[in-house]
């Protein structure tokens, strides 16, 4: 054990003391080696834990490290630098501004809010993490600028937001303090002298044969792909090592390390270890290495020492506790779970920002935007000739008049969804389910064209289900819809409703939502749940009056065999385009989605 | 330049498995007119460093002292305002411009940069203190004859991808702003890479690149460890490190230049071109790029390995990378557009 006072003790602490003692150890960790961890992202709501967490850290970092704070809706400009236009209209001359990139080099960059950190920004902060400098070509500008710092990413997302994966990927260590009370904050036996002595050894400690072996082939047996997983727990041992105040990395080192950095990115628990036993009560130092080959694709281990491995792994899966691996997942975690994170971010960015469709002269008005940079430069030629009297530069401001101004016209990105609804109820079903599907699949074909979202939401039995929220992953919207289940009844109101409420929140967003029912608008379940005819027909008819009163753009297609009355009078309250599915080949479907987005 | 720029690479050679990346970047730099790489892929695979690597390895070359456009001093003639003679009547043919040897460019296309920075501009700081109208070029006069790389590539604003686009086919920069009016050369190699979960790439752009590499993670331990090892032991010390490749590094960089001088002597028999038409018919890739990019690649890497003709083998080993973004995408296929080529290479080389 790296620190017999911080690391789990033999007797069973309450499980809050123990993430807590985690929390301070990877506060530890953190603090003597930011860089080559990356990071932390630190699932907490603002709050005392929170703060006491953060206090912890900042007392462990020597006090003049620089630490920059990044709001999630942070420009360009500020993130990477450029121009600093008072300072150059000031001086008369270019001056370039630091971004908070460049200004946290060899300290540490706080995430504000990270779930709400922009793809583009997380892309930006991942590469200049990667490479360690900035590279800063803005506004006439041309600087490569060293930004060397570790991460904290303050997560404070519900179930389906998570800061982007392309940014947590690379950042080591992961904190949930969700969980924790006031009464679970002790003192932990952390100084910033034992750390800053840590941070001082750490270049001498060495690692032996076998540790990478070990931390390998757990990342394998946790179904961890990314090879900067095992790379950063590495780190993570000789840090425990350091902080242990030897130069050699111990077994226990790279146990806790896995614990620390493997653990939470698991995406699969090995056999041996089942967490669906007590697993509490089994502190990585007691667990016995299982008479059972826990891993069947592993050869390695067997060299120097057989066991490691085995123990390794045994210390990060005892680490994951029941359900944090669902949730994990969820957050997108997993190998291949994305999606849903950042989209939202990505809509509000463009329909605030559009994309720019260059600079012109022109006069900067509500939804046209002064660029000063341009306007500079326009100005620029002219500055002798505007300063009669004195030649040259004199420090004099720079004139700038009307007819230089220049602003920036903004392309409002139309970024569309399409919200696939389909009657998956008995009727449906027993005819036309699957021809529908293959309807939904060659709309797909089309989405994937315009770069649309797809979002997937079936109706049947007494309610309407969302299989998909919006998603560009298009594997993901097949396998939905292979799954789609067919049967039941047929509660068209709550489909129309649901469909429609997706509709609007997408609006909400700066998306513009495109709404397909698949359906033959034969309705028998009611608002309420309750089978019957005319009042299902009643309250249809109601939700389509509602969704054409909010204006959403949508599409019929009638799956019955022939052309129904019901479905095209519906379409019509709808004032939805009506498209009998007889008539729907690929073509004819792509022109109506066509024509349907164009009006 | 600061320090950071002199940072040492991680050297090609050191890359462990990755053989079909590794082969797609040698070949781009054996015959830059194949149309640059995309390489994508799952994270953490080394993509980056890959790329960084090829840089460091590439030769040096020649060019004309004081160009900002590197033109070389073998065909000085062009479209570069600098070394192209103002008068053709009084050409300066007598004058013999100073040459340099400097590093291949490869210059990083940085997400976040803006237009004035690719293009070009007027030079802010010599007209705001002297009022002069100076160009100030851009991103891609840096990268004329070299590599211009663009990490996560599917992230790039569409404007800037737009501008890309717009240069990458023509082959020069025409710069019309401010009062300005220039003209230079820019040919590059683009080199793209990034992930597809953070979006798919625009089909122009995807188009555009003549190779197309897909990596995935190493499955085997063994590998996963060596990876790594080496990664490690490079962090610790990099100049040590690089200093143990040196070596391989050397011969890797002979066996290109010696590529390079080899390519035009490379035979492709009448029965190659056979094959490579066969094989895109079988695969209805649109137009005749697939083909054209599929000989050029299999001849660079017959060039590569010292052969004197393009053998089946040749054109076998480079059509995934030649070939599979260039099949009309079926987003509802799961197998994918790389399971597709295989199974037409293994019709078409069978018959």
């Amino acid at each position: 054990m790296p620190d017999s006072a911080v690391a789990p003790p033999s007797e069973d602490p309450p499980p809050g003391l123990r993430a807590w003692r985690t929390a301070g150890l990877a506060a530890a960790v953190f603090a003597i080696d930011p860089r080559g961890l990356g990071g932390v992202v630190l699932r907490a709501q603002v709050g005392p834990v929170r703060t006491r967490w953060t206090a912890l850290l900042k007392a462990l970092l020597p006090a003049d490290l620089p630490v920059r704070r990044v709001p999630a809706g942070i420009s360009d400009d500020r993130l990477i630098g450029g121009l600093d236009l008072t300072a150059t209209l000031r001086s008369g001359k270019p001056v370039a501004e630091k971004g908070l990139l460049a200004e946290a080099d060899g300290g540490v960059l706080v995430l504000a809010m990270a779930e709400r950190l922009s793809p583009a920004a997380a892309a930006r902060i991942a590469l200049t993490l990667d490479s360690g400098e900035v590279a800063v070509e803005r506004d006439g500008l041309a600087a490569r600028l060293p930004a060397r710092f570790g991460v904290v990413a303050e997560d404070e997302g519900l179930a389906d937001e998570a800061p982007p994966v392309v940014l947590t990927e690379r950042l080591g260590l992961f904190l949930d303090l969700e969980r924790l009370s006031l009464r679970d904050l002790v003192e932990l036996p952390l100084d910033a002298e034992k750390v800053a002595a840590a941070r001082a050894l750490l270049s001498r400690v060495e690692v032996g044969e076998g540790t990478l072996e070990a931390l390998c082939g757990t990342a394998v047996a946790l179904g961890i792909a990314s090879l900067r997983a095992p790379l950063r727990a590495l780190r993570a041992a000789c840090a425990l090592a350091a902080l242990s105040g030897r130069t050699e990395v111990e077994d226990a080192d790279v146990e806790t390390a896995a614990a620390l950095v493997l653990a939470p990115r698991a995406t699969r628990v090995p056999m041996s270890a089942q967490p669906n036993e007590p697993e509490e009560e089994t502190p990585p130092s007691e667990s016995e290495p299982s008479p059972e080959e826990p891993r069947d694709d592993s050869d390695a281990g067997e060299s120097s020492e057989p066991d490691l491995s085995d123990r390794v792994l045994e210390a990060a899966a005892a680490a994951i506790s029941r359900g944090l691996l669902d949730k994990l997942k969820l957050a997108g975690q997993g190998p291949r779970g994305t999606q849903t994170a950042g989209t939202a971010g990505v809509a509000k960015l463009s329909l605030r920002r559009g994309r720019p469709i260059g600079a012109h002269a022109g006069r900067p008005r509500p939804g046209v935007r002064l660029n000063l940079v341009e306007t500079l430069r326009a100005a620029a030629p002219w500055q002798r000739l505007r300063r009669p009297g004195t030649t040259g530069q004199t420090g004099a401001r720079i004139a700038i008049r009307a007819e230089d101004f220049r602003v920036t016209r903004f392309k409002q990105r139309s970024e569309t969804a399409t919200i696939f609804a389909v009657d998956a109820s008995g009727s449906t079903a027993f005819n036309r389910l699957a021809e529908a599907k293959g309807a939904v699949e060659l709309l797909l074909a089309d989405c994937y064209v315009r770069r649309d979202q797809v979002a997937l939401l079936a109706f049947r039995g007494s309610t309407a289900e969302l299989l998909l929220p919006p998603t560009r992953s298009l594997v993901r919207t097949k396998r939905a819809l292979a799954a789609l289940p067919g049967g039941g009844g047929t509660p068209l109101a709550a489909g129309i409703d649901a469909a429609a409420g997706l509709g609007i929140d997408l609006l909400r967003r700066g998306i513009t939502p495109l709404l397909v029912f698949l359906t033959d608008g034969q309705a028998n379940i009611a608002r309420d749940g309750q089978p019957g005819r005319p009042q299902a027909r009643e309250d249809a008819e109601a939700a389509a009056r509602r969704l054409a009163n909010q204006r959403l753009t949508a599409l019929l297609i009638d799956t019955s065999a022939r052309p129904n009355e019901k479905a095209r009078s519906l379409a019509a309250v709808m004032e939805a385009l009506y498209l009998p599915l007889p008539q729907a080949d690929a073509r004819k479907l792509d022109a109506a989605v066509r024509a349907t987005l164009a009006g | 330049m600061s320090s950071a720029a002199k940072r040492l690479a991680f050297p090609f050679p050191a890359i462990v498995g990755q053989e079909e990346m590794r082969q797609a970047l040698l070949i781009s730099a054996v015959d830059p007119g194949i149309g640059g790489v995309l390489v994508f892929g799952d994270r953490g695979t080394g993509k980056s460093t890959t790329i960084r690597a090829l840089a460091a390895l590439l030769p040096e070359q020649q060019v004309i002292l004081g160009c900002p456009y590197g033109c070389d001093p073998a065909t000085p003639q062009g479209l570069c305002p600098v070394c192209e003679p103002a008068d053709p009547a009084h050409g300066h043919e007598h004058l013999k411009p100073k040459v340099a040897k400097v590093p291949v460019p490869v210059v990083d296309l940085p997400l976040g940069v803006t237009e004035d920075r690719v293009v070009g501009a007027l030079n802010l700081e010599r007209a705001l203190t002297h009022g002069e109208k100076a160009f100030e070029p851009g991103l891609l006069a840096r990268a004329n004859r070299g590599f211009l790389y663009i990490d996560e590539v599917n992230l790039l604003e569409d404007h800037i991808v737009d501008l890309l686009l717009d240069v990458a086919a023509s082959g020069e920069n025409l710069v019309e702003r401010e009062g300005l009016s220039v003209r230079h050369p820019a040919r590059f190699v683009l080199i793209g890479s990034g992930n597809p979960e953070e979006g798919e790439l625009r089909p122009q752009l995807l188009d555009r690149f003549g190779l197309s590499v897909e990596v995935t993670t190493p499955e085997d331990l063994d590998t996963r460890i060596e990876v790594v090892r080496r990664r490690d032991n490079f962090e610790r010390d990099p100049a040590a490190f690089c200093e143990v490749w040196a070596k391989d590094s050397d011969k890797l960089r002979r066996r290109l230049l010696s590529a390079r001088k080899k390519l035009k002597g490379v035979e492709v028999s009448e029965a190659a071109y056979r094959r490579a038409a066969t094989l895109c018919v079988s695969l209805g890739t649109d137009g005749l790029r697939g083909e054209l990019t599929l000989v050029r690649a299999a001849r660079a890497l017959a060039a590569l390995e010292g052969k004197a003709a393009v053998s089946d083998d040749h054109l076998r080993r480079i059509a995934p990378s030649a070939l599979r973004h260039r099949l009309r995408r079926d987003p509802l296929d799961e197998a994918g557009s790389g399971v597709r080529v295989e199974r037409a290479l293994g019709e078409v080389f069978a018959a």
